[in-house]
């Protein structure tokens, strides 16, 4: 997983509720075996034309979006599946980082496997970065991760809270598995310990 | 005294193997359920770091999503989709995870399979790296989907990082009335609540009405539990979850039988547990429901209409209904019961049960499907459909004009060859009225499986109490 500490870049607004994952990234692309290459098919359903070519109304077929490495947007965001494709698409695309007043809970715990930082605001400050995020060539923010803080444009901080496990693995790029392993004597006694209690979950 | 606790309080706190100084737990995981679709990634990052599955014998595989639900003696045609299959019997081989192929009577849709065969069982930590994993809540099982990433680390480790949920519970009362079933009482939740209603939240269901539905009504209402916005849904075991489990080829047997039993009965919330949350709904107060858009909380009941944008709570949602009404090509004030429908699906995890194509056959039998009206039936498992076959449900479908299928996820999310045309418009059993959800362009409108089956027989959407 790559790092995040801070970021500047265009941030694109989807000012657009409850966008699912199925809207994220359609079924029939799920039927790839790797990680890489989904870009192109984000959003596929309101950013191409039937006849497959881009609609020039949908946000990230505009400049300077198409080079949005943030997104703001509506309340429950990621709802529907867990297919970990949605937040594969979000990367492949270029997005780092997206800013919303609450996500769907799975999209949340993959986009952070992921190197994505997922920020909650409440409404009124995400309203506030939704228009900063209208401003064409000017809709830059900067996310300093280790401060907590987004500025806007005219240079005002906009504090986020999040979980000091996510923000750590984040900073540091960690591999979530590996330092798992590290405690498999502790996974080890609370296998044998339940083993005798309940001896039917060990068959 | 000790604090009351609930039942996923219990579940949680018998599988937290150590919690960090912010909270985060390291919990155990009993057992997982694969599939195609979600695995290969997992599986090749285990490859490329040359780690193996720590138990592989807690998991269990099938093939669902993708699978063609026609002839299973011919190879699958979709080469994307015979390459998804194919890398899955690869890596249950390398790696050693029990698996059922698509030629084996047990082959189904995940969530049917896990509770099928007693894979599923009360006070285990499940997941899947599917959202609708919630079904197996109505075990009493803490169940949740995760993604691929997740996956991998539960398949290396056993175990997942998580921070406590908080608690809801349901409680739904009443007796409802003929016609009205699980899954009317889900969606009426779901639009009581929206889908982002349980966000954070594991809601327990209770209350006589969730008492009085069986085994098969309890994975309905469990299953659609994350279309309200909650990772899992739960209900408290009791004798009806004993007597569905007793026997199945995966539960426990002899004295361990007996003494899970015991333990199975220290699960339910303690008296005085406290919620975060508490929602009531009367289940004697619903009719039939419907959805009308886009969102499963767009929810109506079938007497009612199409409703106005201009009646939304917020700007946003106004929006949102706009859209959703443009979408599926419906006017405000349209009465639900003269929306006219091209295709009919019975199946998927929600409604793919042995139940529910038995409330389908009794609505189907003797009568015929509309003109110009595709109805399909896909059994959740290969033993649903040999069980449906031995009472006779096949021939009810095939003589009133539904196609009868092979197991699988099919139109419910159609990545295999099942799908919605551009503006064709479904009655569907399954769990989803998202845009281009059963096809690009494809129209949704989520019900029980006896009101499909009353739609596929008047060629629009009709209220089953008209059924005799």
């Amino acid at each position: 997983m790559e790092k995040f500490t801070t970021l500047t870049a265009i941030a694109a607004p989807l000012p657009m509720i409850n966008v699912d994952t199925d809207k994220i990234i359609p079924a029939r692309w799920l039927k790839t075996i790797k990680r890489t290459g989904l870009g192109p098919a984000l959003f596929e359903a309101i950013r191409y034309k039937k006849d497959g070519s881009e609609d020039p109304d949908f946000i990230l077929n505009k400049e300077p979006y198409r080079n949005a490495k943030i997104l703001v947007t509506g309340e429950n965001f990621g709802c529907g599946s867990s297919r970990e494709h949605a937040p594969w698409a979000l990367l492949d695309f270029g997005f780092r980082c997206i800013i919303a007043p609450d996500f769907a809970d799975i999209f949340y715990s993959n986009s952070f496997k992921n190197g994505i930082l997922l920020i909650k605001l409440p409404q009124e400050t995400v309203d506030k970065l939704m228009s900063d995020a209208e401003k064409g060539a000017n809709a830059r923010l900067t996310v300093d991760l280790e401060r907590q803080v987004i500025v806007r444009p005219d240079g005002e901080e906009v504090h986020f809270d999040i979980d000091p496990f996510r923000k750590h693995c984040l900073l540091n790029g960690l591999d979530e598995i590996g330092l798992t392993l590290q405690k498999a004597d502790a996974i080890s006694g609370y296998e044998s310990q339940h083993k005798s209690s309940t001896p039917w979950l060990f068959r | 005294m000790a604090q009351p606790k609930t039942l996923f309080d219990k579940i949680w706190d018998s599988h937290v193997v150590e919690t960090s100084k912010e909270g985060t737990c390291l919990l155990y995981i009993d057992r997982q359920l694969v599939h195609e679709v979600t695995s290969a990634q997992a599986f090749e990052g285990l490859r490329l770091t040359g780690r193996k599955a720590r138990r592989p014998e807690a998991n269990l595989a099938v093939c669902d999503h993708n699978v063609p639900t026609t002839d299973r003696g011919k190879p699958i045609e979709d080469e994307d989709s015979r390459i998804q299959v194919a890398e899955l019997e690869r890596n249950v081989k390398e790696f050693g995870i029990p698996y059922f192929p698509l030629t084996d009577a047990r082959q189904g849709i995940v969530h049917i399979v896990g509770p099928e065969q007693g894979f599923t069982q009360p006070g285990m930590t499940i997941v899947c790296g599917d959202s609708h994993t919630a079904t197996h809540g109505a075990f009493g099982a803490l169940a949740f989907g995760v993604g691929t990433s997740e996956v991998e680390h539960v398949l290396a480790t056993q175990t997942l990082y998580q921070k406590p949920a908080k608690n809801m519970r349901i409680t739904v009362t009443g007796t409802p009335h003929a016609g009205v079933g699980a899954k009317d009482i889900i969606l009426a939740i779901i639009g009581k609540i929206g889908t982002a209603g349980g966000t954070g939240h594991v809601v327990e269901f209770a209350g006589p009405a969730i008492e009085a539905l069986s085994m098969e009504g309890r994975m309905t209402v469990c299953n659609m539990t994350i279309e309200a916005g909650a990772r899992a849904g739960l209900v408290a075991p009791d004798e009806k979850t004993y007597a569905y489990m007793k026997g199945r080829p995966m539960a426990p047997k002899g004295e361990e039988w007996e003494k899970a039993v015991a333990y199975w009965k220290t699960l339910p919330s303690d008296a005085g547990a406290k919620y975060d949350r508490e929602v009531t709904l009367d289940a004697a107060s619903i009719a039939p429901i419907v959805t009308w858009g886009t969102s499963p909380e767009d929810v109506v009941e079938i007497t009612g209409a199409v409703p106005d944008p201009a009646t939304a709570r917020d700007e946003n949602k106004r929006r949102a209904m706009i859209r959703s009404l443009e979408y599926m090509g419906l006017k405000a004030g349209t009465k639900m019961t003269d929306i006219a429908i091209q295709t009919a699906f019975i199946g998927s995890c929600t409604n793919g049960r042995i139940e529910d194509l038995r409330q389908a056959a009794a609505i189907a039998k003797g009568r015929k499907v509309a003109a110009g009206v595709r109805a399909l039936v896909v059994p959740g498992s290969g033993l649903v459909k040999e069980q449906a076959e031995k009472e006779g449900l096949d021939r009810v479908f095939t003589e009133a004009g539904f196609e009868w299928r092979e197991a699988g996820c099919s139109m419910c999310l159609a990545m295999n060859p099942d799908k919605l045309a551009p503006g064709e418009r479904s009655a569907s059993t399954s769990n989803r009225n998202f845009e281009g959800r059963q096809g690009p362009g494809g129209r949704t409108h989520l019900m029980s499986p006896a009101m499909v089956a009353a739609a596929a027989i008047a060629g629009h959407i009709a209220d089953v109490r008209d059924f005799d």
